[in-house]
């Protein structure tokens, strides 16, 4: 009973089982300053070394919220397709934790800022399916407790604590730990090519809650056709997916889970569960029963936040062009849908390509040339396109000199090769000149090579006649003579002529 | 300094002693060393938490230096009690609970720094019930505040109601000129009614709420507590500001109060709502209530019989939505950061339970209970929602009211000052000391109670006047007419220094 990674069914004992997963997403709000508070929101800095009396709870201290955040949660909403509510509330959700110094973290919960939108999502066999977005909202994120300081005490960190989260729920639309993997991809590229968000799982600036259940073949087609829930299975969400490997591994791992369950006579429960990435399995954390009575009531310190139309449009106004978008532009430049969307998964990528363009290069050598030689330089080295030696000035330098006839191919990669080590910025001078590498055109220089070859190699000349396709023999010749810097195609046209070809040959 | 002078000197209202600053009768050294004394002597009252003394004339010396110099401000060099709900740097604030502990704020409220910028001296922190939770100060960790009045045919312990009732107290003991308290269900108006002295609560969102202890935010309001109106006027101006660290701090210029209490009444119309004719009320109360309208008709005023016909719901929507934001607004208070946490926990659990337990008095943990019932799952909308519906159809009835008149005159409780002990079996009994003055916070509008007369056994009673949002001006030149034609120029006996 295999089941390969990435199915949308799962076979059990007693027939096939569908997966539907939907997600939610903790996406960590870009901003200077916390939600609610005028506290940095540094990455990294010592423990609660970023901390306001306000994120800290102490008496008479109320939250005033933070514009930016607002604007950001907006233009997260914009780039989703997604309603934007131009009322939204603020509630309190009530829990006793340590690191939660007021006792309730501040929250959206019936009145979200962000309502219904949608993210497309490229698969490898080429289908786009289209998940729907539940809602965004606005909310704090709590501190840190470190229990590994001390045997005996337990320390809380609160530099975390208000900063801003955008909570973006999904519909139950995807099907596959490929589709679930996916989808936090691209809504990683969509939220990084906005700026709200820089998308860094390691830092737990974005963080997923899958949320998974199994029913029987065509039971989603049916919750699809009616929307309602019914024909679904009892979902389980399952914390702490942190990577996009862990995605496929927990998804997989709890969908073979609940259908075991189901076929060994049990019954799948609405709890929450641990992703385990060690052990690669889910454990229970708590039941639908333990759950906390949140006591959920709009935070009396915050009016409802309103907002002015006119300003959500300078916002629309404002977005930069999005992956879709984007991908649909370089295949109007004749790139394969393929290759568009290797270039808008990350917007440094195609902001790198596009550099490139702006430099002068085509779109289509462009792309072959990052595809099939800087990528591949690049991921050797474990270096990032930002990080990367060469400028897309000069790797448009290089692809324009080919498309110019100056270098061939070959001498492309050499020269390549030389600005990675050498940076010079300018390979059409610092190399190619400098170095004369530049492609013989010089049809001279071409034909005197073709004579030192014919008069060392009489015999293959008399060959060649009665074999035409031994030509290619004599090119190689040529080339070698030149040093590899004689232009083939011109090389090939002297030598028709010289031995008296058909154009065949 | 001999005690007549010294007794001059506190007897002062504050307009009078900011006249004599100015003028330079007096120093502010002279002035604040008096209350000290004062408050020194009135020790058995236990109106104060923690006194200040030191500090104060420190405080006073710099406002003499200040004179001096003709750099004065508003209330340059006069000596104020600060409820202990407002947080103030570098002393101890303890919302008379003992799970604040001996918490020292490194900031300093809005309202209080505004006093402090104006010049005023602060001689220390004055009791309260437990984060303002009781209308007769009996619930405070640091004991009950005594009333300074007593009844001529008795020399029983009274309450100063509450929850201000020790800056109560120390107005009317003379104790301070002038004191700050906050207003929630009616915890400055009820308590200045019953110790015979001004308690002005003004509009939801006037006083920034920063760094005041929170006890219900969309109810709670910093006012005033003085001796007569024209204080309240002078102290509001400088309590109120629009304060970008408050969200509902409201957004308009704070007038001078003292200039539009100025002025006759003459066409003011007066709104008396007939539904705070309530049974069982001593007839004391009604007979004033209608001297009271008399007074005003007198004076020129039109007295109008309007209809506040959701006014029997007040205090049970009242009893549902305080609670609910006390029970999250005191989550905060868990041991972990600050104040009171118990010794030797087991675990997270045990630490809060015990903290909790040991830190929260009886009322306190109460109102905890009633909030966190009334806003879990399953209670909610026959609660909470409910109440919300209710809170707009009391505002509601405001404005329809206020389209009729221009003030609404009621009285400001059911009775005098009682009994120490009297009410604390029941607290139902104790929540209705609320009943006139819970309406006024649940639409937001300002409310004042002026002394206006004395029992037959010599306690004070007062009169409400209640505003429409944000016209503190119109509400503070009524609550003057009520106030001259009162006469009320009565003082207790200071029993307590004999």
């Amino acid at each position: 009973m295999n089941t390969s990674v990435g199915n949308k069914t799962i076979k059990g004992e007693t027939g096939a089982w569908e997966i539907v997963i939907g997600m939610e997403v903790h996406a960590q709000v870009l901003s200077q300053s916390k939600l609610f508070s005028g506290a940095s929101t540094r990455f990294g800095a010592d423990p609660n070394s970023q901390v306001s009396f306000i994120d800290a709870g102490f008496p008479g201290m109320l939250p005033v919220i933070n514009e930016k955040c607002v604007e950001q949660a907006v233009r997260t909403g914009l780039g989703l397709k997604a309603r934007i509510n131009l009322t939204s509330v603020f509630d309190r959700k009530n829990y006793f934790y340590p690191d939660l110094p007021q006792g309730y973290q501040i929250s959206q919960y019936k009145n979200p800022i962000v309502g219904e939108g949608e993210v497309l999502i490229d698969l490898k066999n080429g289908e786009t399916i289209k998940v729907g977005i539940e809602r965004l909202h606005l909310e704090q994120d709590a501190g840190k407790s470190l229990h590994d300081q001390s045997p005996d005490n337990s320390y809380v960190d609160l530099n975390r604590s208000g900063i801003a989260l955008m909570e973006i729920v999904t519909k139950p639309h995807m099907r596959s730990s490929e589709e679930a993997a996916a989808f936090l991809k691209k809504l990683r590229a969509i939220v990084r090519y906005l700026g709200t968000c820089d998308g860094n799982m390691d830092e737990g600036s974005m963080r997923a809650d899958v949320n998974v259940s199994v029913c029987r073949e065509g039971g989603y087609d049916e919750f699809r056709r009616t929307g309602s829930f019914k024909t679904l299975g009892t979902r389980c969400e399952i914390k702490n997916v942190n990577s996009m490997r862990f995605i496929a591994q927990a998804v997989e791992y709890e969908a073979r889970r609940q259908v075991d369950l189901i076929e060994g006579g049990g019954t799948v429960i609405q709890e929450t569960r641990l992703f385990d990435a060690r052990a690669g399995e889910t454990r229970s954390m708590r039941s639908k029963e333990e759950a906390h009575d949140y006591r959920y009531f709009p935070d009396p310190d915050l009016l409802p936040l309103e907002l002015d139309p006119a300003w959500v449009e300078e916002i629309r106004k404002s977005l930069p062009e999005l992956p879709d978008e984007k991908k649909a532009r370089l295949m109007n430049l004749g790139l394969s849908a393929y290759d568009a969307s290797v270039l808008v998964g990350e917007r440094e990528t195609a902001d790198y390509f596009e550099a490139m363009l702006a430099a002068g290069a085509e779109a289509k050598a462009a792309a072959n040339w990052l595809n099939n030689e800087y990528f591949g330089r690049l991921n050797k080295t474990g270096l990032s396109i930002a990080d990367g030696p060469v400028s897309a000035k000069a790797n448009a330098d290089i692809i324009a000199m080919v498309a110019e006839g100056l270098i061939s191919g070959k001498i492309a990669k050499d020269v390549l090769d030389i600005e990675w080590n050498e940076r010079t910025g300018d390979p059409r001078n610092a190399i190619v000149e400098a170095r004369g590498l530049k492609q013989v055109t010089d049809t001279g220089a071409i034909d005197a090579a073709i004579e030192a070859v014919i008069a060392a190699n009489p015999d293959k000349v008399e060959e060649v006649k009665a074999k035409p396709k031994l030509a290619a023999w004599f090119v190689g010749q040529v080339m070698r003579q030149t040093g590899g810097k004689a232009n083939p195609a011109a090389v090939n046209a002297a030598l028709k002529v010289r031995l008296n070809l058909p154009d065949e040959g | 300094m001999p005690a007549s002078v010294s007794d001059e000197l506190t007897r002062m209202t504050l307009a009078e002693a900011r006249d004599a600053l100015r003028a330079k009768r007096i120093s502010s050294r002279e002035l604040t060393g008096a209350f000290v004394s004062a408050i020194e002597a009135g020790r058995p009252l236990n109106a104060f938490i923690t006194e200040a003394g030191e500090q104060a004339l420190h405080m006073a010396a710099a406002s003499d230096h200040r004179i001096a110099r003709g750099e004065a401000g508003e209330l340059e060099g006069l000596p104020l009690a600060i409820k202990d709900l407002f947080c103030t740097r570098g002393t101890r604030t303890t919302a008379a609970s003992k799970i604040l502990g001996d918490f020292v704020p490194p900031y300093e409220s809005t309202v209080t720094q505004n006093l402090w910028d104006a010049g005023a001296v602060m001689l220390g922190k004055t009791n309260l019930d437990e984060f303002a939770m009781g209308s007769s100060n009996e619930t405070s960790f640091f004991g009950p505040v005594i009333n300074p009045w007593r009844a001529n045919d008795s020399n029983a312990s009274l309450v100063p109601g509450g929850s201000s009732g020790g800056s109560a107290a120390a107005v009317a003991a003379d104790l301070c000129l002038a004191a700050t308290g906050t207003d929630t269900g009616g915890s400055i108006r009820q308590p200045a009614a019953v110790t015979g002295r001004v308690g002005l609560k003004p509009t939801y969102g006037r006083c920034s709420r920063f760094g005041i202890v929170a006890f219900a935010s969309s109810l709670d309001q910093a006012g005033p507590m003085t001796k007569t109106v024209r204080d309240a006027a002078i102290m509001l101006k400088t309590m109120a500001s629009v304060d970008p660290r408050d969200s509902t701090s409201v957004d308009l210029p704070v007038p001078d109060y003292e200039k539009l209490m100025e002025g006759p009444i003459k066409g003011l119309r007066v709104g008396i709502p007939k539904e705070y004719r309530i049974d069982g009320a001593p007839a004391e109360i009604d007979t004033l209530w209608t001297k009271g309208a008399e007074w005003l008709k007198a004076q020129g005023a039109e007295i109008v019989e309007i209809s506040l016909p959701h006014t029997k719901y007040a205090l049970p929507t009242y009893y549902i939505v305080a609670p609910a934001e006390a029970s999250s607004n005191l989550a905060r208070y868990d041991g972990v950061r600050f104040g009171h946490r118990a010794a030797g926990p087991r675990d997270i659990t045990d630490l809060y339970e015990r903290s909790r337990g040991e830190g929260f008095g009886a009322e306190v943990q109460r109102r905890v209970l009633i909030g966190t019932y009334v806003l879990s799952a399953g209670y909610y909308d026959a609660y909470y929602a409910r109440a919300q519906k209710l809170r707009t159809l009391i505002a509601r009835d405001f404005a329809s009211a206020f389209e009729k008149c221009d003030v609404l005159l009621t009285p400001s409780t059911p009775g005098p000052a009682f009994a120490v002990g009297a009410k604390t079996a029941d607290p139902l009994e104790m929540y209705l000391q609320d009943v006139f003055t819970v309406t006024v916070n649940l639409a937001g509008l300002p409310g004042i109670s002026v002394p206006a007369g004395l029992t037959a056994n010599g306690l004070p009673l007062g009169l409400q006047l209640i505003g429409k949002a944000f016209d503190e001006g119109t509400l503070l030149r009524a609550a003057r007419a009520v106030e001259d034609a009162a006469e009320f120029a009565h003082s207790p006996a200071k029993w307590w220094s004999a």
